[in-house]
């Protein structure tokens, strides 16, 4: 599939998402239930995301020791807990994660 | 009643606050793009054509993992179906529109314009109330596609030994921050990580993403029943 193509219909199915329930379906069919567990979604997959790319290595190898972002992202994730702010986690996490690699 | 301009203008003051973390994502976005092998063109493209920061990071994830091009639709679809959650909730408000603005609105429905827009659509019953919306989400398609932009001219610039591909996982965790402190949110957070890295090398064609999205939502709904029952 073409770069393009992919695109295209990655696209198109999130346009779907958002327009489906919008235009298509009643809210009658969408109950609490559903609800509850769709709010539940963005801690469902975003680990999938932030998981792998911090404990294992370019090889796709579980890497434990000597790995500065799992001190980094611990970091960020405890800023982030006290701030609630997005910024401050983000540039936290990289101010961690470059004083451990160039200073330390 | 407000007129359309006030309340799309209304829109655009309220999502505004929200936009700040949305300037570094969008430069992130537009460096990794290139960094991962699209075209500026194709990485512009994608900003306008799926207009959805989170599932554009999770495509470039896995297109430089060598996924295939199914199991990337598929995960950019799990990734946004929190959006039928949006559309559900807002469409009490939007149902004595004319389909065309639907087709409009639907585009406009991101994460940050729904949070704020949803508070007030419900506040307010004016029948113009959905021009909140409109403006709340051209707020945000502005600082994104012209963040994706400065990110694709800033790409060339920035060494790859800064390692800034970690802005990545960082830019998820801080999207959950609020979640760490929700039991329930936690496990959900820890099951669904656990499987993806553990399984990243044995799920077949890089599903791992929705694999481990899917065994999290299992949790959230076993986890939200127990607690159900128990009260």
């Amino acid at each position: 599939m073409s770069n393009w193509a992919l695109i295209i219909y990655c696209g198109l199915i999130t346009y779907l998402t958002r327009f489906s329930m919008i235009a298509l379906i009643k809210k009658e069919m969408f109950n609490d239930r559903i609800r509850e567990v769709l709010s539940y979604v963005p801690s469902a997959i975003f680990p999938a995301i932030i998981f792998p790319a911090i404990f294992l290595d370019n090889s796709g190898s579980i890497l434990i020791e000597d790995n500065s972002k799992i001190m980094a992202a611990l970091i960020a994730a405890l800023i982030g807990i006290f701030s609630r702010s997005i910024i401050a986690t983000i540039f936290s996490g990289l101010a961690s994660y470059w004083f451990l690699i160039f200073v330390v | 009643m407000k007129s359309n301009l006030k309340v799309f203008l209304k829109g655009i003051l309220d999502v505004s606050p929200l936009m700040i973390p949305v300037v570094p994502f969008g430069l992130i976005f537009g460096v990794l793009a290139i960094d991962v092998g699209f075209s500026p063109l194709e990485t512009m493209g994608m900003s306008l054509i799926v207009f959805g920061g989170a599932s554009q990071i999770v495509l470039l994830q896995l297109f430089s993992g060598g996924a295939s091009s199914l199991v990337i639709i598929s995960s950019v679809g799990a990734v946004n179906s929190r959006h039928l959650l949006y559309g559900a909730v807002v469409s009490e408000h939007l149902s004595d529109l004319k389909l065309i603005w639907k087709i409009i609105i639907s585009y406009f429905l991101i994460d940050q314009a729904y949070a704020i827009s949803n508070e007030y659509l419900k506040k307010n019953k004016d029948h113009n109330r959905y021009f909140h919306l409109v403006g709340a989400g051209a707020t945000c398609w502005v600082i994104w596609q012209s963040t994706t932009f400065l990110g694709i001219i800033l790409g060339a610039a920035i060494p790859e030994k800064l390692g800034l591909s970690f802005a990545v996982p960082l830019t998820f965790l801080a999207l959950l921050v609020n979640d760490f402190r929700k039991f329930i949110n936690v496990i959900v957070i820890i099951v669904s990580g656990l499987v993806a890295t553990f399984g990243y090398n044995y799920i077949p064609f890089k599903a791992y993403a929705i694999v481990a999205g899917l065994t999290g939502l299992i949790a959230a709904m076993i986890l939200t029943k127990m607690i159900k029952t128990n009260e």
